[in-house]
């Protein structure tokens, strides 16, 4: 059988199969249906300086093909998480990412600072991209200058390798892909949720109570194949692709694009156990289209 | 402890407006600790999220579970359409019930709205079981969207409200309530948030659980979307009504 083994900056990886930021909580509720340490890492969800409540409820709504949420980074402050969150995490053989987020870049700072001396987080991944803040999130990750000062401030401070995870709500995506690799990003997640919206036809209000949401889904895996298609080709640092995966087919599809390892997100509501399903499939998918490694499945678009 | 499993439509009908009966058969119904938990339901495979609906009703002997569902929208009334025979992609049991192990109660009230209505069936039944005196009272917006009236009614006494009058009191479940004021130590309430707030006013002076509705994510607690907030003072400030609910006593969330 074909190994799926892979080393990414910071993480040595049995599988490049890993639940994305925000859809898999801190891992406790999912490790009630399998082995977490059967993934190839785990992505936490967003950790902010202080306790962050969210917004009012409807948070989600489903659309074509899709779905949109406004949680609004709700967590309990990386102090809490660090203290409560975290050990559990520490049971399994499994690499952990933590998602940084903040409404400055001192928060951005003081966050990625503490996360990073945490001994079994092994990266950080920097969220400049979340739609559903009034403060901060997307607004670093819709302007180069901004995305590059909270990159290379967060450098500064962090022990740990720092995956910039990009918005792809913006108009040229390698721009962006390139000022965070200049201020020194170690690697990429590609991409974040669609800003968008739905109407309530009975009402004819928004159904999400922060009127808009982030649009995440088979909908938008289109746009990320795109964008990891071309910010693979202008960088020199690996991508962990996102966005609407849910087959083994859809993984092939984004490490052909040019990611070295994906993440899983709104699939896991379908089917809790999508990213066990996908890892037991994915040698024999790699083998099916022709390749021996996973290695040369990466940017196999490419050449 | 949840599973994931197809289950088989046993049987499927239409019982008021809009109203569906269903009855699935699999392992689930040996998983289900309490009345007042739910099923997560994948209708169809191109859908982006599950549907929660509430257990109704559970049949250990036949491995059978009941569920009662409204069409309110797309992926309702696809379910609807779904014949005897076919199998659902169901995840469950979730959530916390009603926790009648710890219920004092010699005679209980249960208060149910709309759709709001199967969970304190299964609820009822049980509290019958355990010797304890079962009232309910029921609303409904019209007499065509009444159900479960004699299912009730075999459990004890039953006084239904529809909002227009057309079947019992007319008005809301809180006009009869009242009249019942010290023939009953604990309450039990499912229904729309604003029935709910208006019983917890009414009989702020009983003990009482709340299930409480809301869209869901994930349906296990992990995405953060169900939230509803606790009172200050509480560590953590929110309850998720996913995993921590449906099912809270009166004063534990903010409604």
């Amino acid at each position: 059988m074909i190994s799926t083994q892979l080393s990414l900056p910071g993480l040595k990886m049995k599988n490049p199969i890993m639940p994305a930021s925000g859809c898999f909580g801190f891992g406790k509720e999912f490790s009630e249906f399998y082995d977490l340490s059967l993934l190839g890492a785990i992505i936490i969800k967003a950790a902010t300086g202080k306790t962050r409540y969210g917004n009012p409820t409807p948070r989600v709504a489903e659309t074509s093909s899709g779905m949109l949420n406004a949680i609004g980074l709700q967590n309990p402050g990386v102090d809490r998480i660090i203290q409560e969150e975290l050990p559990f995490l520490s049971e399994f053989d499994t690499p952990v990412i933590a998602n940084v987020a903040g409404s400055t870049v001192e928060e951005y700072v003081e966050v990625a600072e503490k996360l990073s001396r945490v001994t079994h987080v092994q990266a950080l991944e920097l969220n400049i991209s979340c739609p559903n803040v009034k403060e901060g999130g997307v607004q670093f990750g819709t302007d180069p200058e901004l995305a590059a000062e909270v990159t290379g401030q967060v450098k500064k401070v962090s022990k740990l390798p720092v995956y910039v995870k990009l918005s792809p709500n913006v108009t040229d995506i390698v721009a962006m892909a390139k000022a965070v690799e200049k201020a020194g990003a170690d690697g990429l997640s590609m991409i974040n949720t669609l800003t968008g919206m739905r109407l309530d036809l009975n009402s004819k209000q928004p159904i999400i109570a922060n009127q808009t949401g982030g649009l995440s889904g088979p909908a938008i895996k289109p746009i990320a194949i795109r964008m990891i298609y071309q910010v693979y080709q202008e960088v020199d640092i690996p991508i962990i692709g996102m966005g609407g995966i849910e087959t083994t087919d859809d993984v092939i599809e984004y490490l052909l694009a040019g990611a070295s390892a994906v993440a899983i997100g709104s699939a896991n509501f379908k089917n809790p156990f999508i990213c066990k399903e996908i890892i037991e499939e994915l040698p024999a998918a790699i083998e099916r289209y022709g390749f021996t490694t996973i290695q040369d499945t990466i940017g196999g678009a490419h050449r | 402890m949840m599973i994931r499993e197809d289950m088989e439509i046993l049987s499927h009908e239409l019982v008021a407006e809009k109203t569906y009966q269903m009855t699935l058969k699999g392992d689930m119904p040996s998983y289900v600790k309490q009345p007042g938990q739910f099923v997560h339901i994948m209708i169809d495979p191109s859908d982006s999220l599950r549907r929660p609906i509430s257990i109704a009703d559970v049949d250990l002997t036949s491995g059978t579970l009941t569920i009662l569902y409204k069409v309110l929208g797309k992926g309702t009334a696809s379910m609807a359409g779904k014949p005897v025979g076919e199998y659902l992609d169901v995840l469950g049991p979730g959530g916390n019930g009603f926790p009648i192990e710890e219920v004092s109660a010699s005679r209980a009230l249960l208060v149910g709205g709309g759709i709001g209505v199967p969970p304190l069936y299964y609820l009822g039944k049980q509290l019958k079981e355990k010797g304890i005196e079962v009232t309910t009272v029921l609303g409904f917006q019209h007499a065509g969207a009444v159900f479960f009236e004699d299912e009730f009614r075999e459990l004890g006494e039953v006084f239904v409200a529809t909002n227009d009058g057309s079947y019992g009191n007319k008005g809301f479940v809180t006009d009869i309530l009242p009249s019942l004021e010290g023939k009953f130590d604990t309450y039990f309430s499912c229904g729309p948030a604003v029935m709910l707030k208006a019983v917890s006013k009414t009989l702020g002076n009983y003990d009482g659980y709340l299930s409480i509705e809301e869209r869901l994510g994930c349906g296990v607690g992990a995405c953060f979307a169900c939230v509803v907030p606790a009172p200050d003072g509480d560590a953590k400030g929110y309850r998720k009504i996913c995993r921590d609910g449906p099912v809270f006593r009166t004063g534990e969330v903010i409604l």
